[in-house]
């Protein structure tokens, strides 16, 4: 009797899941976001597929702000992988200069929401891998693995597909196209431990160093190039930090961190008293922020 | 606030040697578990407090969550834990739990999944659905009330899918004063319940989700309990994963994996058994035999590989095999029907309609199935049987189902993953129904096809044509009878062999104990279907006349036959043109309510989106119709 543990339970559904998508979509694509979701989720679709490559290209929806070392890494992740890498910035949402430090939500509204559908509508991608995890906030408890959009990229929290064994249920009508979540049952303690655990190379922005800073609004934020708006006659410190989540750099908050090390940032994280969405200035709206931006299609 | 206990997250270790810790962590095993109730028993507080408890809430969300306490909370000052887990804006307006949701918690032993699922009876699909993957439910009941008929529901339900493990949550004991013989007469109503529905065994605990009795640590208010607390209960229990390593070698077939033209291996993840290098292998259903030459993963190839995991197989020979097939012990591989009894799940608001066909996924195969007998409906609050035509949202049921192929099962008792079942609709793509497969009816293995020697093609060839079933769709009076007749006139003259079946002569005949309910329009279409078919097998071009309104049944007929042999002739007439017709006064009796389930006054009609042929008849004679079926005949001969 071989006891499995939860992390090669978790890893076994995760492939199963991917791999049931393979068998019924017909243009499927990997988001990815270059955070240590998307890195997870990569290397399960290499062992999902082995000894082929993972059989669908990655899509970075990227936002021109994302953090210098995350766009190094977004290269060699797909070479490594032996995949397609497309990369799709809102033309739009660049033409005007949307950006972080003036236009506030439209920021996330325009180059993430708009840009996602805008790139999922050119390629025809009918379904799309995501890395969100239900434990990371309210509303994504209740979302399917295998979620329906309608032909405009909307989500009806209401009207949801029950999801019944390990069967899921993926036909969709013309125009529309599936998310699909193989993290859903990840936690962000397993994502780490699989990490170390795997070995797998996550962007070095994760461990602590060194790394200029300015305070904003409560947030510690990285000062990542000379696109970042400073106050008459201040000047960047110097502070050793660290990222538990990444995304855009002006909108991504870092704590203080000596924790150099994957043993190191797990127990910061089993210490520390705040969750990582903590980080993200988005979710700090109203109690329900994210169940609106997913009803308009944000990922 | 209770202190943390020590179950879950030492902190000493975790600071002070942080190596060893995860070494304990990476060992972890994981259980799903399942929590249900009626509205008001307190299942969100108690899962609120199982996270709360384990340190799964971080300081900023506990300030959210004092926040929205004091705003819409209902416990004063106290936190609402019920807040932390009813996630969606509208469930919070209303207090109730309207969907499942997925909660995770750890402790030094295990992982915890728990489906949070409603006690609302219009929910009663969210909650099957939280236990399809559930090994262990915790059913609460609120000391107060007792056994109420939503414990009933929730008890057969968790029955029914399949679980083992019943923990009896006696809520809220602070409110009868931690009561021990309140506590007692419960678990004596819920075992004599239990016991007629053939719950064998389970655990009762008495607690509270509110004031944490018993629930991570044993409570000093309930001195005469000698059981375990909740947690420990959950650390503890035996786990199903476990079990399924015993049993059979089964796995079915997700994806064939070809890089290059020497690897062929076939992706999966193992339902039950274990497996090893050198293991004879059959496939089925084709029966193929061969041995397993290696298992290979990422990570390197495996001597074995056990139920849960996710692995490739290569075999020895080269044989065929695809997704749906699956992949079993030679020495004991599953059963295979197309004809079989089962439970059935109703989970859509559109009621079932036998004889209509639908799309039924187990494992990785996918057939047509129709629903051939609805034997009878089981009322889960006493487990009667009732007598039934149908089944609504909700309703659960025991059915003869059929399929067009057969399929590989085995009894959803013997193995869940091999005998869980789904039902797509297949115009709107819903998951409609979820249903385990009870066993199947010998017929299915005792009655095998008649080959017969003079076969269809002998058939045509004899006459010297190719077999068609020309199908007439529209409204009542858009003119299908008169085309249709137009049109055999012509195909006789030309020596051609035919039949017309019409609607209204066949309800005279073979359809007259059929009415026009939804369910008998779909049966009436089935069996002019079957007719047709024969019809067709014997060489004739068939027309048929009939309103046939569902798309579903339309396409039905269409996959009994051989590719192009079905031709969709929509005769389109709008309503407002057919009313004013009204050749047979049809639609003045409806319009006066003195016919019911008239179609496209009371009964809807679903027009064809890609018939072969479309007759607009504000624009063409019946003449001019069977000239331009003719021409499309002759061009797609």
């Amino acid at each position: 009797m071989t006891d499995l543990t939860h992390l090669q339970r978790l890893e076994a559904e995760s492939i199963h899941i991917m791999r049931e998508v393979m068998a019924s979509a017909e243009n499927p694509v990997m988001l990815y976001s270059v955070g240590k979701d998307s890195a997870v989720m990569l290397h399960l679709a290499k062992k999902a597929f082995y000894p082929s490559p993972p059989p669908f290209p990655l899509l970075h929806v990227d936002t021109t702000w994302k953090f210098q070392a995350m766009y190094e890494l977004r290269a060699k992740a797909a070479e490594d992988a032996g995949m397609e890498l497309l990369v799709h910035q809102n033309p739009e949402a660049k033409e005007k200069g949307i950006n972080p430090f003036d236009h506030g939500a439209l920021h996330t509204d325009m180059w993430k929401t708009e840009g996602l559908k805008q790139a999922l509508d050119k390629y025809q991608f009918d379904a799309a891998f995501g890395g969100a995890r239900r434990d990371e906030e309210k509303s994504r408890a209740k979302e399917r693995v295998f979620s329906f959009r309608g032909a405009n990229h909307q989500w009806d929290p209401k009207n949801q597909r029950p999801e019944l064994w390990k069967l899921y249920n993926a036909r969709k009508g013309k125009g529309e196209s599936i998310r699909v979540f193989p993290l859903s049952n990840w936690t962000e303690l397993d994502i780490w431990q699989y990490i170390h655990l795997e070995n797998i190379e996550i962007v070095p922005l994760y461990f602590s160093a060194p790394r200029p800073t300015v305070e904003r609004d409560g947030l510690l934020l990285m000062v990542d190039d000379e696109r970042f708006p400073l106050a008459p006659g201040e000047t960047p410190v110097e502070r050793h930090i660290r990222f538990r989540t990444l995304g855009c750099y002006p909108l991504t908050g870092a704590e203080e961190s000596k924790a150099t090390t994957l043993p190191e940032i797990i127990q910061e994280m089993l210490l520390t008293t705040t969750s990582e969405r903590q980080g993200r200035a988005i979710d700090k709206d109203a109690g329900a922020s994210m169940e609106k931006k997913k009803q308009e299609g944000y990922f | 606030m209770t202190d943390t206990p020590s179950v879950y997250q030492t902190d000493a270790l975790i600071s002070q040697d942080i190596d060893a810790y995860l070494d304990i962590h990476q060992h972890k095993s994981m259980l799903r578990f399942i929590t249900c109730g009626s509205v008001d028993d307190g299942k969100s507080t108690l899962i609120g407090r199982l996270l709360y408890d384990s340190k799964m809430i971080f300081e900023d969300q506990l300030a959210s969550l004092e926040a929205d306490s004091k705003k819409m909370g209902t416990q004063g000052d106290e936190i609402d834990f019920a807040l932390l887990v009813d996630g969606l804006a509208a469930e919070r307006e209303q207090g109730i739990t309207i969907d499942v949701a997925y909660r995770f918690f750890a402790t030094e032993k295990r992982k915890f999944i728990v489906a949070d699922t409603p006690g609302h009876e219009q929910y009663t699909r969210n909650m099957v659905t939280g236990a399809s993957t559930a090994d262990l439910a915790v059913i609460l009941i609120d000391a107060r009330k007792g056994v109420l008929t939503q414990t009933r529901r929730h008890s057969y339900l968790a029955h029914l899918i399949g679980i083992k493990q019943i923990v009896l949550a006696v809520n809220k004991m602070d409110l009868v004063d931690y009561d021990e013989a309140r506590f007692n007469e419960i678990v004596d109503d819920y075992r004599a319940f239990a016991e007629t529905i053939g719950i064998q065994a389970f655990t009762a605990i008495p607690l509270s989700g509110l004031a944490g009795d018993n629930i991570t640590n044993p409570s000093d208010n309930t001195a005469w309990y000698q059981g375990p607390t909740l947690l420990a209960h959950l650390e503890d229990v035996e786990l199903s994963n476990t079990l399924e390593q015993e049993k059979d070698f089964r796995m079915a077939v997700q994806w064939v994996n070809r890089p290059n033209l020497d690897f062929r291996g076939f992706s999966g993840q193992i339902a039950s058994g274990v497996v090893r290098i050198g293991d004879d292998v059959r496939v089925v259903p084709s029966g193929k035999q061969s041995t397993i030459a290696s298992i290979v993963t990422f990570d390197g190839e495996l001597d074995q590989a056990v139920a849960g995991q996710s692995v490739t197989l290569t075999f020895a020979d080269e044989i065929d095999c695809s997704r749906g097939d699956v992949i079993a012990a030679a020495s004991a591989p599953p059963a295979v029907t197309d004809q079989f009894e089962s439970t059935l799940v109703w989970m859509d608001e559109t009621p079932l309609l036998p004889s209509r066909s639908y799309i039924l996924k187990i494992g990785t195969q996918r057939v047509n199935a129709a629903v051939q007998t609805l034997k009878h409906q089981i009322n889960v609050n006493s487990s009667e049987q009732l007598a039934a035509s149908t089944l609504q949202l909700n309703d659960i049921g025991v059915v003869d189902i059929s399929t067009d192929r057969p399929i590989v099962f085995e009894e959803y008792a013997d193995n869940r993953e091999m005998g869980g079942f789904i039902l797509i609709d297949k115009m709107t793509n819903a998951t409609v129904a979820a249903g385990m497969v009870r066993f199947s009816l010998r017929r299915a293995q005792n009655v095998h096809w008649q080959a017969i020697d003079v076969d269809r093609q002998a058939h045509a060839a004899l006459k010297n044509q190719s077999p068609r079933v020309l199908w007439f769709t529209g409204l009542s009076g858009s003119g299908k009878s008169t085309i249709a007749n137009e049109l055999e006139k012509r195909l006789h003259q030309t020596g051609r062999h035919t039949y017309l079946l019409d609607g209204d002569n066949v309800r005279h005949g073979l359809n007259k104990d059929l009415g026009f309910t939804d369910a008998a329009r779909v049966e009436n279409i089935r069996r002019v279907g079957e007719v047709a078919k024969l019809m067709a097998d014997a060489g004739l071009i068939v027309l048929t006349a009939f309103i046939s309104p569902f798309q579903a049944e339309r396409d039905m007929v269409r996959a009994m036959l051989p590719d192009n042999e079905f031709v969709e002739v929509f005769v389109d007439t709008p309503l407002a043109v057919a009313e004013q017709r009204d050749v047979k006064g049809l639609y003045k009796k409806a319009r006066a309510g003195d016919l019911k389930n008239f179609t496209g006054i009371d009964s809807p009609y679903e027009a064809p989106e890609n018939p072969e042929i479309r007759i607009d008849t504000t624009q063409m004679t019946a003449e001019q119709a069977a000239d331009a079926i003719l021409d499309w005949l002759s061009k797609n001969a």
